[in-house]
């Protein structure tokens, strides 16, 4: 089993040979489900090479690479980070829609920023250190 | 709405105290993974972005009335010079001033154009410099601390103007140490460049 860190948060994956997965669990960890065109989400798809599919499998890797994302894993392959790449940023940055996040108060209770629609927000970040 | 969000890799544990000493009633969230600084293009505390009714950023990321006179500080007595509090305190109120006339009025809210401009430009080195920091961030959380320390190392030298990634790996190290030796030297290293760009905003003069 592997740990899939993604921007969707945490997934626990049956991983072979480097981050292959199963359909199902590639849709999990990344939002994007595989149909014959390739690998699709919303209205866009995008084509996989045979090398990084096969029998309902996904080289996620291989997948989240070609899209111009970082993707990184510890020593012992148990743990990869789908990170997002920089135009992919950038392009979310100038469409200047405040990106949504769901983050948990004190008490554990998740605050959604989308639910503030309606209202201004101040969003501001402040640490212990 | 005011959301505050604690860049707090060690959750709760640390944060906890400031949040029950400011009794909010307002949203205070915790962000282990520093997500709000990698989707805002975040890179330092305190940071703010505005945002309007209908979800639209009007203010990207800015100093939200933070400024530089503490690197004036003694650092023996740990004190500032009353001229350096005032002049900090002045501009901590006028930057609250301008979120209060915003909330208002709508003014200091930029145009679309505007705030486009002025949104953080993500590098390849920086958007993989987050990838580093999120698995590093990780591997602490679940005891693997010298390899984490590898990945939040390589995150600092590929984003080197992220305070955030520095200072939480110092604060991961040891309580304290984001704010010990290593961290007044990387100060002093930035030389005439602010620790706090000051925001483009009445009372602060640039």
């Amino acid at each position: 089993m592997a740990t899939v860190l993604s921007a969707s948060g945490e997934h626990v994956v049956a991983a072979s040979d480097g981050l292959w997965l199963t359909a199902a669990d590639a849709a999990r960890a990344t939002g994007w489900t595989l149909k014959p065109e390739g690998m699709c989400r919303d209205e866009a798809c995008v084509p996989l090479p045979s090398s990084a599919t096969r029998q309902g499998h996904v080289d996620v890797a291989a997948f989240w690479g070609r899209l111009g994302n970082p993707v990184l894993h510890d020593e012992g392959h148990e743990t990869w980070v789908l990170g997002i790449g920089a135009d992919a940023r950038n392009e979310a940055l100038a469409d200047l829609a405040a990106a949504d996040f769901t983050l948990c108060d004190l008490g554990g209770t998740p605050h959604t920023l989308s639910a503030l629609r309606g209202r201004k927000v101040f969003l501001a970040t402040w640490a212990s250190w | 709405m005011i959301v505050a969000v604690a860049e707090d890799s060690r959750g709760t544990e640390q944060a906890r105290q400031w949040i029950e000493q400011a009794k909010p009633t307002y949203w205070s969230l915790i962000d282990p993974d520093h997500r709000v600084a990698e989707l805002y293009g975040m890179v330092n505390v305190p940071q703010s972005v505005w945002i309007d009714e209908t979800g639209r950023i009007v203010r990207p990321a800015e100093t939200a009335g933070s400024t530089d006179h503490f690197r004036r500080m003694d650092l023996k007595t740990r004190t500032m010079a009353p001229e350096d509090q005032a002049a900090r305190m002045a501009a901590r109120k006028a930057y609250l001033e301008a979120v209060k006339d915003w909330v208002l009025t709508g003014k200091h809210g930029l145009a679309a154009d505007t705030a486009r401009g002025k949104q953080p430009r993500i590098t390849p080195e920086i958007a993989l410099a987050h990838a580093h920091f999120r698995l590093g961030t990780w591997l602490r959380r679940h005891g693997n601390d010298a390899e984490a320390d590898r990945h939040l190392a390589e995150a600092s030298r590929l984003h080197p103007d992220s305070w955030n990634m520095w200072r939480q790996a110092a604060d991961l190290e040891a309580v304290g140490n984001a704010g010990g030796p290593a961290f007044w030297a990387r100060v002093q290293a930035l030389g005439d460049k602010p620790y706090y760009p000051p925001p483009d905003l009445p009372g602060f003069g640039r």
